[in-house]
């Protein structure tokens, strides 16, 4: 569907950067941006009074759900995560949660932003990058940790889990 | 070339994927000897990118690990080259994406570098004569690959991914960058032409004229123009196909195992291919403190030498280091995976309607 290469690639400050904006009004921060503060007692009072906001990446998991029956181009990547991650800035976005086992996420897991492949238009056609979550802290806190020997262990001692 | 330079490392960073998988899991599909593969290369189990990683996302991951801990204003970026052999576009530089996510842009140049596995290193270079001739405040240098072996090559047992990102620069240098010099001739060992999904390479062709000849040529050459024999040096890195070459040409020119220690990254997560030799160094970097001289020789198959002799500074003792992991953490950590899951991530399963 080459038709949504100009609605990515102006959606790309977001996707690529967490673009949001404030209302210098009240200071209050959207994502994806506002061009009217629905905050402001007076919504008029916000207008044309938005600074660009970019989030930090931080957050925690406020909910998420697994999926099995996958959207398109996801096949590879089932069962994955989708979740809300509440972000310290306030806006609440929804990614999905990566390098991590489904059973291992959790409500108030913290999380960073992380930039990674969303779609591809065929094999092809463009790619399309975004942001996705990693459990902040990964891979050491989702794995217990491995002990490297030195010297070097032999092939196939390894100090890592299996999926 | 080999002239004395002002410019140095302000910062890096590095990114290696989750997963793994070992040699021995690899050689029980196609009926060969893994282990003893994977104890011959000296490569006990190598990265895997995740379904949704291709060298754009781990080239942009590094770099913002190396903008964060340096505190460095994205647009005083003046270049951005990122050096691979797999770059997702054939046309549409890699490097304009990761300019775009680390907010460098627009008033940048940017290109991508192919070198089989020295891109990385002849990016280094381009940025230390825009940055030494202050044409730009700083350079930006990335390495970084999601290379593949065709299905039961001796490649498959080692190719790997990850990425390691450079920023140059003349002013907080935490490692300055005395001398470059390169090797280059025409030595057809490793090539993919255009179209093809896999490499070739001419076996142990690979060995002696290419990786040793080359490697040691362009060391010795940089040890007679910096007047320095390899004991001057605290840490060494060479480029590293697999874990038993660099150990190698390390010994025959003269390196002690001590001096490769940090250097040596491949045993754990593979040959990362532009990422090889530039892991190591920020292995090295990781572990360095001010005064500390560094020899790194990367190689190239096709084929090519650059050699960098660097010397930490005093900036690197106040240097942070808290963002993005230590490369130490990807060689002790990781997820191994099943042969055929590893097979379904590096999109070797032929899909119903693809």
């Amino acid at each position: 569907m080459a038709t949504s290469i100009a609605r990515y690639w102006r959606e790309t400050p977001r996707r690529y950067n967490l673009g949001g904006n404030r209302c210098q009004n009240c200071r209050t921060v959207y994502f994806p941006p506002r061009s009217v503060c629905p905050s402001c007692s007076v919504h008029r009072q916000s207008l044309g009074k938005f600074e660009p906001f970019q989030l930090s990446g931080e957050g925690e998991v406020h909910s998420f759900t697994v999926v099995h029956d996958p959207a398109e181009g996801f096949d590879m990547q089932v069962p994955y995560v989708l979740a809300l991650v509440r972000t310290p800035e306030g806006p609440t976005l929804t990614g999905q949660v990566v390098d991590v086992a489904p059973e291992e996420v959790r409500i108030g897991l913290p999380v960073r932003a992380t930039f990674r492949k969303l779609r591809e238009e065929g094999p092809a056609g463009v790619i399309h990058y975004g942001y996705k979550f990693t459990p902040t802290g990964a891979p050491a806190s989702v794995r217990p940790a491995g002990v490297r020997p030195d010297p070097p262990p032999a092939p196939g001692a390894t100090g890592t889990a299996r999926a | 070339m080999g002239s004395e330079s002002e410019a140095g490392i302000v910062s890096y960073g590095a990114y290696v994927p989750r997963y793994r998988i070992t040699p021995a899991e690899i050689g029980q599909v196609w009926g060969a000897d893994g282990a003893g593969m994977g104890q011959s290369l000296f490569v006990h189990r190598k990265s895997v990118p995740a379904p949704d990683e291709d060298t754009i996302t781990i080239s942009t991951e590094a770099l913002r690990t190396a903008l964060a801990r340096g505190a460095i204003d994205p647009q005083e970026i003046g270049a951005i080259y990122v050096g691979s052999e797999s770059h997702p576009y054939a046309v549409k530089p890699t490097a304009t994406v990761v300019a775009q996510a680390v907010g460098a842009t627009p008033f940048l140049t940017a290109a991508d570098f192919e070198f089989a596995c020295k891109a990385g290193t002849a990016a280094i270079q381009t940025c230390m004569g825009l940055v030494g001739a202050g044409m730009i405040r700083y350079g930006v240098a990335i390495g970084s690959d999601t290379s593949q072996g065709a299905p039961g090559d001796a490649l498959e047992y080692s190719a790997s991914a990850g990425g390691a990102a450079f920023v140059l620069g003349r002013e907080r240098v935490i490692a300055r960058i005395l001398r470059t010099v390169s090797y280059t001739t025409d030595t057809p060992d490793f090539w993919r032409r255009e179209g093809q999904r896999y490499p070739s390479h001419s076996g142990r062709f690979t060995g002696e004229p290419a990786f040793f000849r080359h490697v040691t040529e362009c060391a010795r050459r940089m040890f007679e123009l910096s007047g320095t024999a390899p004991a001057d040096y605290r840490h060494v890195v060479f480029h590293q196909p697999n874990g038993k070459f660099p150990q190698r040409v390390g010994k025959q020119l003269g390196f002690s195992d001590a001096q490769m220690r940090y250097g040596l990254v491949t045993p754990y997560i593979g040959n990362t291919y532009s990422a090889a030799a530039l892991l190591g160094l920020a292995n090295v970097l990781d572990h360095a403190g001010p005064g500390e001289r560094i020899l790194v020789v990367g190689y190239g198959s096709g084929a090519g030498s650059d050699a960098f002799d660097l010397t930490t500074t005093d900036e690197i003792a106040g240097y942070d280091r808290r963002f993005g992991p230590p490369v130490q953490e990807s060689l002790d950590h990781g997820v191994e995976l099943s042969y055929s899951v590893y097979a379904k991530f590096r999109g070797k399963i032929r899909m119903g309607g693809a």
